[in-house]
């Protein structure tokens, strides 16, 4: 790690406007990625990692909103940038693969075609220039025949291939940041491992910092450096993976990893996640006063039906927030 | 590409044939003798020579299997048979007047997508705004209101009071004697364009592949030109094909309030006359207009949507 | 919000129609055919007469209060026969499948290839006009919408694992379909017969006005638009109200139709018949 991070969230707030309500969904939300490293983001769905994940590069959608915090990216704030230059940054700098490769290509377009507008927004190529670099880009992240393939539309590819050429559009114009929302959640396993190794492969070479989202302990373990637990919007624990792993301090951390078979082996069963954690995540309307997690905790006190603990730091790296910590 | 549009045209066949047989089928039930009630019309006394001699000249003595065979037969050949009134071919008459509905058809559909599709489509950009709920407040009072009174109002308004446009008829075929009744017809299909243009919008800017496009950097402006307004096309374009349907049929009224000399007045005019052939014909070449617009519009579709002509 | 003001805008507009509908005989002051005066022809609204008269002197108000009875008559009846011509042919493909099936879509899909109004048309000049003729025409031409979603619910359901336990429970064909599968499809069927009485409404206007709807003298909206086509510049109150009426009842029948979908299905929001 460098000694100024590539991408600083510090207190992020982001919150869901319901008539004249005010809803908070993500709660002072703070980390930090170096260049190059691949930072994980693990929590059940609906906890706000997606919707972090959006904020970072400014495509919250109303009734979703900001409401404090700094996103510090390569120096530059973000949230106070115009939005011509933030939209010249997406995409060219900071890149986004998403869940559903069914989806989320344009059904209308040839996939080459779709690659190679990114050549064309961002380094001013023609579009002639643009196709035949999009097959090189196909070519890159092992698309077989991919003179051909640049021609195909979404619906004749497999879904493995859909998320393929994702990734080529991403990593089109080199980002400094990839932001990877559950890529291989909706593919078959055999093909999740292949999409999780590419991501590793290409981003390790071109030195690309890569935002890990998912709600799967073991993708992430195989995956990232440093990794942080969401819950109810909040980061409940952030440290290094081989950490956490090892010593889990956050009673919900803690669940997490009990609910995982055994790791290494876990492909081989139907996963069962969050066996060991009773109750579900309480809807955005519902979170409780004090820590979000008490409703659900084996520790829980008076203090944590009273008040929101604060982060406490670790001795090496990383933080958690519980006032029971271990 | 070519293959799935010979296959769509070939598809309409046995439609056009069951339409055939159901519009005969229709006309053969009549209670009565058509001849008998045709000249009871009013128009000659009941005589039963008479009524003989036209059984007889328009073959209608003759068993229903019979006439049915003829008539398929007929059509085949694309003769319409000839009018019990006038005397002439169906099919020329209908030609005479088929242009005129054509023109004012697709005149009044013009203007249904010149001002429908924007509307909806500027509606659907700021969903909740004053324009997108006025918008929405007009396009379901569009769809309420009765076309022909519309068009009533329009005559009283321009053409009687402000003595702008000409009141009815054809004219010399010129845009003047167009207006208006284009204009009436084109309100209802306006205002479902421009409901479903926005529905349109607002389902594929939700799509997944909107949020891609705007991750990849793409400008508002080629955002919509690009990405939105191709895919919500596909929608705009069904609902255009399935509204020259109700458009035929308020054609009908329409012509008959502005005298416009088309196939409605003439099918109109036929029915008062019980003039069966011609009002059999009529039906038909409106059904087959319908049908060959929509088969048009399917073809259109798949070169727009790929996925369409390779399933 | 804005789905319940349509909602209840709209129900309020239908309440008052048919609030009008039944008790326009004592609301009106004037007999809709009997009362004509041709000393009172074409006279413009005022006090005694509302709406003012038409070219036989009758009271126009009168008769658009009793021109809603034929229009919700021709309304509900000519629906009431088209969903049960619908469901039973929908409801039935749906359930047995096979043959019956490929029998159903095909004639659902001629229906849809002829306009409903062409069709209508042809009915009434066979049968000549008149509000018996009327309900038929219009009652056997605009089942198509209410068929399919008929069909797809009676496919999707007949899966369902009650539907299979009161089959095993030795419930016959008929008594499944009309007690286990129809019950759980009325949310659609009524937003499509709703929104098709607009249509009705709107094509018994357009008939009547060919001349080959309801028979005069009996009041009926788009018969009274015919008369007041000649007398346009003379007396245009003889067109305007008429019009009125029939645009309110549809818009009522429209809003109340968008409304009853936004609560009752709202992912058939973005179709319309």
């Amino acid at each position: 790690m460098t000694s100024t991070p590539l991408l600083e969230v510090s207190d992020l707030n982001i919150d869901m406007l319901a008539g004249r309500r005010r809803l908070n969904v993500v709660e002072n939300v703070s980390f930090s990625i170096g260049r190059g490293e691949t930072f994980g983001l693990v929590g059940e769905s609906g906890c706000g990692k997606s919707i972090t994940a959006l904020s970072m590069i400014g495509l919250l959608k109303a009734p979703l909103a900001v409401s404090s915090g700094v996103i510090r990216f390569d120096g530059q704030d973000l949230r106070t940038l115009p939005k011509r230059a933030m939209r010249r940054l997406r995409g060219s700098r900071i890149a986004m693969i998403f869940q559903e490769p069914m989806t989320a290509l344009n059904p209308l377009s040839p996939v080459g075609r779709q690659i190679a507008e990114m050549f064309v927004l961002h380094q001013g190529a023609t579009w002639a220039e643009a196709d035949k670099k999009a097959v090189e880009a196909l070519a890159s992240v092992h698309v077989p025949a991919p003179d051909k393939r640049a021609k195909a539309y979404p619906h004749q590819l497999s879904g493995g291939m859909r998320q393929r050429v994702m990734i080529a559009i991403a990593l089109a114009c080199d980002p400094d940041l990839l932001i990877a929302d559950e890529p291989t959640t909706a593919l078959d396993v055999t093909v999740q491992a292949e999409i999780l190794k590419l991501i590793q492969e290409l981003c390790t070479a071109r030195g690309t910092a890569v935002l890990m989202i998912s709600h799967d302990l073991g993708v992430i373990a195989k995956m990232c450096q440093r990794v942080g637990i969401m819950y109810a919007g909040n980061l409940v624990e952030e440290r290094p993976v081989s950490d956490i792993f090892r010593q889990p301090r956050h009673p919900y951390t803690k669940g997490l990893l009990n609910s995982l078979p055994r790791l290494g082996t876990r492909e081989l069963h139907e996963r069962k996640r969050l066996q060991e954690i009773e109750g579900i995540v309480p809807p955005i309307t519902a979170f409780p006063v004090g820590c979000r997690f008490e409703p659900r905790c084996g520790r829980a006190s008076e203090i944590c039906v009273a008040q929101k603990p604060d982060q406490t730091p670790l001795d090496h790296h990383g933080f958690v927030r519980c006032h029971h910590h271990e | 590409m070519l293959r799935f549009a010979l296959r769509r045209l070939l598809q309409m066949i046995p439609t056009i044939v069951a339409v055939s047989l159901l519009i005969f089928v229709i006309f053969s039930v009549v209670p009565g003798s058509i001849a008998s009630s045709m000249i009871a019309d009013g128009r000659g006394a009941n005589d039963p020579k008479l009524v003989e001699k036209m059984n007889q000249e328009f073959g209608l003595d003759q068993p229903v299997h019979v006439r049915f065979g003829k008539y398929i037969w007929k059509l085949a050949q694309f003769d319409l048979d000839t009018s019990f009134r006038t005397r002439q071919p169906v099919i020329t008459m209908i030609n005479e007047r088929m242009w005129a509905t054509l023109k004012l058809a697709f005149a009044a559909m013009l203007v249904a997508v010149v001002v429908g599709v924007p509307l909806g489509f500027i509606a659907a950009l700021r969903p909740g705004s004053l324009f997108d709920s006025l918008t929405m407040i007009s396009a379901i009072s569009g769809l309420s209101l009765p076309q022909f009174w519309l068009g009533l109002l329009f005559m009283y308004l321009f053409a009687l009071t402000l003595g702008w446009l000409p009141s009815f008829g054809y004219g010399d075929g010129g845009l003047r004697n167009l207006i208006l009744p284009a204009l009436t017809l084109g309100v209802a299909p306006l205002a479902l364009l421009a409901r479903t243009t926005r529905a349109a919008v607002l389902e594929v800017m939700s799509a997944d592949y909107v949020r891609t496009a705007r991750s990849k950097g793409v400008s508002s402006f080629r955002l919509v030109q690009g990405h939105v307004l191709r895919n919500a096309l596909v929608l705009i374009i069904t609902t255009i094909g399935l509204q020259f349907g109700s458009m035929m049929g308020q054609a009908v009224v329409i012509e008959k309030l502005f005298s416009w000399p088309g196939m409605g007045s003439l099918l109109i005019d036929s029915v008062a006359l019980r003039d069966i052939p011609v009002v059999q014909g009529c039906i038909l070449v409106i059904v087959l207009w319908f049908l060959f617009i929509n088969t048009a519009v399917d073809i259109l579709y798949a070169i727009i949507d790929p996925r369409i002509s390779h399933e | 919000m804005r789905l319940r003001f349509n909602l209840a805008i709209g129900a309020l507009l239908c309440l008052i129609i048919i609030t009008a509908a039944i008790f326009a005989p004592w609301l009106a002051q004037f007999d809709p055919i009997a009362d004509a005066d041709l000393m009172n022809a074409e006279l413009p609204p005022d006090a005694t007469f509302w709406f003012g008269t038409d070219a036989q002197g009758r009271d126009i108000f009168s008769r658009v209060l009793h021109g809603a009875r034929v229009s919700l008559t021709v309304g509900i009846g000519s629906q009431l026969i088209n969903t049960t011509i619908g469901l039973a042919l929908g409801v039935s493909a749906g359930y047995f499948g096979g043959w019956w099936d490929d029998f159903v879509s095909g004639l659902t899909n001629l229906m849809l290839a002829i306009p409903s109004l062409i069709f209508a048309l042809a009915i009434m000049a066979i049968l000549g006009p008149g509000l018996g003729s009327l309900l038929i025409a219009l009652g056997l031409t605009n089942w198509s919408w209410t068929c399919r979603i008929a069909r797809s619910s009676a496919l999707s359901l007949k899966k369902q694992g009650y539907v299979q336990a009161a089959k095993t429970l030795g419930y016959s064909d008929v008594r499944l379909m009309v007690t286990q599968i129809v019950p759980n499809m009325i949310g659609p069927i009524l937003v499509i017969g709703t929104l098709g009485m607009g249509d009705a409404i709107l094509a018994e206007a357009a008939l009547s006005y060919l001349g080959l709807g309801i028979r005069p003298p009996l009041p009926s909206w788009g018969g009274m638009l015919t008369d007041a086509r000649n007398l346009i510049v003379l007396a245009p109150w003889a067109a305007i109200f008429p019009g009125i009426a029939i645009f309110v009842t549809v818009l009522g029948l429209n809003l109340l139709g968008d409304g009853l979908r936004d609560i009752l299905d709202p992912h058939m929001r973005t179709r319309r018949a």
